[in-house]
Formats: structure tokens, sequence, C-alpha cells
């Protein structure tokens, strides 16, 4: 009897230390709220832009993730300090609305708080979801893809161009197509996540066409799927 | 990444234009020398923007090249940008450092801010009438515009505290992009001109749903009726229209009034969820919901005029979610449509001043370049800009252009050449708003107003006199409207607060100066009068 006691109660304190805060979300509900809901979720800092002064409100650009999904937050409210204090893997208790821009899910208008915790996502390799309704699941996730073909882009067949046409310059984001199984995509170094002098900026305006490469970055969405890559390898 | 810069382009230089330029090293007024020293050699930069659009910055690299030939004493060394924000913080910064660039692609506000610095930027006044080197001058390598040519309207846009610090580049205006096959389809008659009434009215009869929850007018799931991409236009359009107060001249703020308010109940009560308005801001660029069929009409630049449409030259979105449909190309909606008003928008370009006035000389000599009708139609013609001068304009290239409108859809793009035919059809129904330093603040702000309302209204909020009350207080409080030379923002002049630590940094320094003198004039008339003794 005391050893069955002894079992249930380690069983609710387990329950209890794994139960998401009062108000928090699971991710199945953050995926299932409505857009222009107010909703709080707990995750895990994968990466952050570059702060900025948002007409005197500092804002930073936020990548996260739990262990069941991926969350973007765009323009959290934080001071500089506190946008030095999200390193990959810190946990933050943010609350805003769900927003969709341009097929982008994010939080807005968001608030967090660093709380206790640690976690790192493995970047789930999407290669094979390319092309499929499935692929929008691992949306705002890191995520790989392997043995990917660098194909040209832009009138002169570049391999790449600052900005989506060539219009931009050093400091600009970088563009750039690359193919899987007969299927061409537009993939982005966004310069506000990894700018100039950042290995993956400096590995991408070294691609040739036809490099065959593999790519992490996090499954970001404009209009269709339009990752924002964080790092560029030849494939193994 | 194109999102943020938008909202750079808008937001960045708010905090800015309030942090003047001090700091600037003082400059001699200009004086335009007798002669060009064409012995010497002179390297000029030039900060240029492009709307995202390679072809355009083509078209500068081409006119140096061109202007070079002329020239083989002037280099010139393009920076490109691809938003005003950026340029304008840039030009902020090199103030400070005295490596402002020699020639500058800005907007007339920016320059209101840069005037803050003393003579930093070339009145451009003297140089104008310059009989050898002025428009039309009798030295000059090119066949420029005189001044007559350029479109008064445009120039006087230029000109503020009475001189002239810019010279126009290009002109637009907005257009409302429509889908006239959903128009019909709603069982309505797209007039010439469109009212407010009217796009509320067919935009609520866009938002009906079938049983199955899709919308009936497109069988999609998604349908924004009406989106507008810059709201502060939108505003200011309104206000101008109803003839409601926006700002003057002196730098009032005039915004926060009664007009303001029933506009924004106005956009409350067709915003919500589900409604029939929003904006960019809120959901996306307009022209990806008109051309997958998720929109009837689409408020945009005419210089945005390339991406509209089913057979729209740029596109942002995958070809299979293009739908067919007819494209209307239309002013602004309008409160009296028998005397539509509409902004007018677009660079300009500005000539910095420099100790070596040859430089400047050289500056606006490529600046004059820039007016040719080579580049003004070849600019023109990458979107639905307008060129500056009545030179451009009747250039046969430029008519032949006109004339072939929908000839094909990349050069002749028919949305593009009927954008350009709006404006130059309504210039004398263009204006601008006042500038001075802070107009850009006010812009963004009246912006604000209704992306505040949008959000508010689709989040279950409600939007009554106590909301917009709070979103005056609010907004003249982000925008430091309180603190602009001239404000009268919402809470008038009874609640100023405290002063700016600036300012009581300034006050204490003058009380410790005339502390000191008293205490040194007191010295000496004692020392004096010991000396008497």
């Amino acid at each position: 009897m005391k050893k069955l006691f002894a079992m249930m109660l380690a069983l609710v304190v387990a329950l209890s230390a794994c139960a998401l805060a009062e108000g928090v979300m699971s991710y199945a509900d953050y995926v299932a709220a409505e857009i222009d809901d107010e909703v709080t979720i707990e995750a895990y800092v994968q990466a952050h832009q570059g702060w900025w002064d948002n007409n005197g409100t500092g804002n930073v650009t936020i990548y996260a993730q739990d262990e069941e999904g991926g969350y973007f937050l765009y323009n959290a409210v934080a001071t500089q300090e506190e946008a030095d204090k999200l390193l990959p893997g810190t946990k933050i208790r943010a609350t805003g609305y769900k927003a969709e821009w341009s097929g982008e899910v994010e939080l807005v208008d968001a608030t967090f708080e660093i709380i206790e915790g640690e976690y790192i996502a493995d970047p789930v390799d999407v290669t094979d979801l390319l092309g499929t309704d499935a692929l929008i699941e691992k949306q705002n996730q890191k995520v790989c893809f392997k043995g990917m073909t660098v194909e040209p882009i832009g009138d002169a067949g570049a391999a790449w161009l600052y900005g989506w046409d060539g219009s931009g310059e050093e400091g600009s984001d970088l563009y750039f197509n690359v193919s899987v199984n007969g299927q061409t995509y537009n993939f982005t170094v966004e310069s506000y996540l990894c700018g100039p002098g950042t290995e993956v900026y400096e590995a991408v305006k070294a691609l040739n066409v036809g490099d065959v490469i593999d790519l992490e970055g996090f499954l970001y969405w404009y209009e269709g799927v339009n990752p924002h890559i964080t790092a560029v390898t030849p494939a193994a | 990444m194109k999102r943020r810069l938008a909202l750079l382009a808008a937001l960045l230089m708010t905090v800015l234009s309030l942090a003047g330029c001090h700091g600037s090293r003082e400059r001699t007024d200009f004086e335009t020398p007798a002669e060009f020293d064409t012995s010497r050699r002179y390297e000029i930069t030039f900060w240029a923007k492009n709307d995202n659009n390679n072809t355009q910055k083509l078209i500068y690299q081409k006119a140096i090249r061109d202007f070079q030939a002329l020239y083989p004493n002037i280099t010139v060394k393009l920076q490109a940008y691809t938003d005003y924000g950026a340029i304008y913080n840039d030009v902020i910064t090199n103030i400070a450092t005295d490596t402002t660039p020699n020639v500058c692609v800005t907007y007339p506000d920016h320059i209101a801010t840069y005037l803050t610095g003393a003579n930093v930027v070339t009145p451009l006044d003297g140089l104008f009438d310059d009989p050898k080197y002025g428009f039309g001058g009798s030295d000059i390598l090119f066949d420029g515009p005189a001044r007559d040519e350029v479109v008064p309207e445009f120039l006087e846009e230029c000109a503020f505290k009475g001189h002239y610090y810019a010279v126009p580049y290009m002109r637009s205006t907005e257009a409302c992009y429509v889908n006239r096959t959903f128009v019909e389809a709603l069982g309505y008659e797209l007039p010439e001109v469109l009212t407010w009434d009217f796009v509320w009215e067919v935009s609520e009869a866009a938002t009906k749903k079938n049983p199955d929850g899709k919308y009936a007018v497109n069988g999609q799931e998604t349908m924004i009726p009406f989106i507008y991409k810059s709201t502060d236009n939108m505003m200011i359009q309104m206000l101008k229209q109803l003839d409601g107060g926006y700002s003057d001249a002196d730098g009032s703020i005039l915004i926060f009034n009664d007009t303001t308010r029933d506009i924004l109940k106005t956009v409350a009560a067709h915003a919500g969820k589900g409604g029939a308005f929003s904006t960019f801001k809120k959901d996306g660029y307009p022209a990806n919901f008109l051309n997958a069929g998720q929109c009837v009409f689409a408020v945009d630049s005419t210089a945005g005029a390339t991406w509209m449409g089913a057979h729209a030259p740029l596109v942002d979105i995958a070809q299979e979610r293009i739908v067919e449909f007819e494209t209307a190309v239309l002013p602004v909606p309008q409160y009296d449509p028998e005397h539509p008003q509409m902004i007018s928008q677009g660079p300009s370009i500005c000539v910095f001043n420099k100790q070596d006035p040859q430089e400047v000389l050289a500056s606006w000599l490529f600046t004059q370049y820039l007016l040719t009708n080579d580049v003004q139609v070849a600019y023109a013609e990458t979107e639905g800009y307008v060129p500056v001068t009545a030179k451009a304009q009747n250039d046969p290239a430029y008519l032949d252009y006109l004339s072939r409108a929908g000839e094909d859809n990349s050069a002749h793009y028919f949305a593009k050449i009927d954008a350009a035919k709006l404006l130059m059809a309504h210039t004398n129904d263009t204006f601008t708003t006042p500038v001075f330093n802070g107009s850009t603040s006010l812009r963004d702000a009246a912006g604000q107003l209704i992306e505040s309302v949008n959000t508010a209204v689709k989040r279950k909020k409600t939007v009554d006199d106590a909301f917009i009350d709070q979103l005056y207080k609010d907004t003249t409080s982000l925008y430091r409207l309180d603190q602009l030379s001239g404000a009268s923002a919402a809470d008038g002049p009874d609640d100023l607060g405290p002063l700016p630590a600036g300012s009581v940094a300034l006050l204490a320094t003058l009380v410790c100066v005339w502390a000191l003198l008293g205490v040194y004039t007191l010295r000496g008339w004692l020392k004096e009068r010991a000396k008497k003794r």
C-alpha cells in the first residue's frame, strides 16, 4: 500500500512539473486559437533577429520552439538588455496576439518574461516534405534540407542576389534558389538574423550554380515557404 | 525583411526627426562659383533609392555612365537603397560626422529635419536661375529642362522656409486597383470616380459567405474586400477631402479633431473580424490579395502598379494562386467625386552643402542631369511614375510609350501606364501636406490611428469615444507630437508634462553661466572699490 501511495505521489509530482502554468497554452491550443485571439505560450528561444528601436519602443523578433512546434514572435517588446539575454535555449513565457501576415502565423504585440528552463531543438529534416501540404505543420521550426542544388536566379543567372531581384547591396537580404526532386524553391538569408560577416551570409555569397548543399534554418513563410537560412554546408 | 523595411521607412525617422542634427559643423552659405573649374577632379556620392526594382538601379548606373562621359572630371559613386527610412537614418548619422552624400534621393519631409543643421542642405534658388549652370544654362553640356519645363506643382513641393531645397525626381499618387469582375458579379457598376460610400457598400457586400463558410464572391476562405497599403495616406486624403484639420505650415498639429473621430468610427464599422477592411500592416501586401482573387479594392501607390492585376509582370505569389479577373485603375475614393483630391508623392533630390562650392556645383550638374529626358522617361517607365518635366512628358518616346498601353504585359503593362495617366490627368487635383521638422512624425501618427482602430476591432475591442480619446492621447505621446513646435496635440497646452532632460540641462547651464558672470562682475566691482579706497 505504501509502495502504491509513493508511486502515485511521484506520478502527481511529475505531472505537476510537466503541466503548464495557468493560462499558458500548449502548442496544440495555440494552433487551435483563432487569428487575433490573445495567447500565452511558453517556449525556448532558438534565435532572434537584431534588436531595434521602433519609435521609442524596443523590439526583437524571436524564433522560438518547444517540443511540439515552432513560434515566431514578431517585434516582441524588449529592452536591448532583455534582448541580449535571449540566448539559444532560453525559456520564455510570452503573451501577445496570434496573427497571420502573408501566410506567416506569428505572435504580435507580445511581451515576455524569461523563466527557468532550457531546450535547444534539433533541426527537423523536411527535405521530403517540400512541395507537400504537410510542410506547413513544421512552420517556424528549426529545420534542415539535404542535398539541395543551387539553381540560377535573376536575369543574369547568378547563384544569389542582394534583395529579391538584385536591387539591394551588401547588407540586404540574400536570395537564392535551390532545387530538389525537380522543384525549385526560393530561400533567404535574412540579414537581421544573419547579416554580413556571419558564416552563412558569406557562405551563400560563395555559392555557385550547381553546387549541392545542405542547409539549416527556420521555416518562415511568405506567401509560401520561404526559409530563413542560418547554415549552409556542402552536401554530406 | 520587406515588412520591417516598410516599418522602418515609416518609423525610424520619427525618433530621429526629433533628434535634429545637433553636433553638425557650421558651414558657410553656398555661393555659386562664376565658373565651373573643369581642371579639377571631383568625386561625388549619390545615395539613390529604388523600389526593390533592379531595373531602376540599372537606370541610375546608366545615368552615371552617361553623365561621366560628358563630364570626365566628375566621378559619381552610387549607393543603392531600397527604402527611404534607411537613407534618412544614414543622412542624419552622417550630418553629425560631416560625411553627408553630395546628392540624395529623399522626401521633403526629411529635408525639413536635415535643415535643423545649419547650411547642411544647399538652397537651390540661386542655382536654378544661374545663367550658365542653372536650368537651361548656357554652359550645361546636356539637354536639360528649362525652369518653366519642370511641372510647377511638383517643383513647389520642394519649396519651404522660403527656399527651394530640392528638385522633384519622379511623381506618383495612390490608385485604387479594382477587381472589376467582382464588382460586377456583386451587381454593381463601377463609376469613373469611386466614392467612399460606394467602396464601403460593395466591400460589405463582398463579405457574404456561403453555407460552406467560403466567401460567395470568390469561393475562397479568404477575402479582404478593401485593403489599404499606406494608412497614413488614407487618413491624410480623407481629412483633406473633408476639409478636416491635419496640420498647418507652422507645425501646429490639428489632426485630433471630430472629423478624424468620425473617420475612425467609419473604419471601425467596416473593420471587424471577417470584415470589409484591413491594411498592409495587419495582413500583407494588397497586390497579393488582389491577384489571388481575395480582394476587390486594393489601394497602393501608382509606383506599385507593376504588381497589380492578374497579368502583372511582377508577382509575389505562386502562379497557381493567381486568378483571372479584369483590373481597373481608378483614383482613390472620394467624398466629392466632382472635386477629387489625391496626394502627390514620389522622390525628390537634394544637394548637400560642402566646403568646396565647386564640389556643390558638380553635384548640381549631376542633379540636373537626372532631369534630362533620357533619365526621366526611362525611370518613369519602370513603374506608374510620371516624369517631373513637361519636356519629358511630351517627349515622343514617352508619348509613344503611353499610347501603347496593354500591348504587352511587360514594358507596356496596361495598369502601369493607366496609373501614370491617372496622375497626369489629375495633377491639378493633387496636394501635399505641410513640411516642417516633425511632419514625418505626424504622418506616422495619422496612419497609426487607423491601424490601431483596425486592430482593436478585430480583437473584439469596442471603439467608442472613450477609446478614441485614449488613442489620441497615446498617439500624441508615442509620436511626441506635443513636443513639436507649434504643436496643438490631443492634450492641449495645459498638460505639457516635465521638461525634457535636454531642456533641463540647457536651463541649468544658462543659470550657471549667469551665476559665473555675476560672480565675475561682483569681483571686479569689489576690486575697483578696493582700489578707490
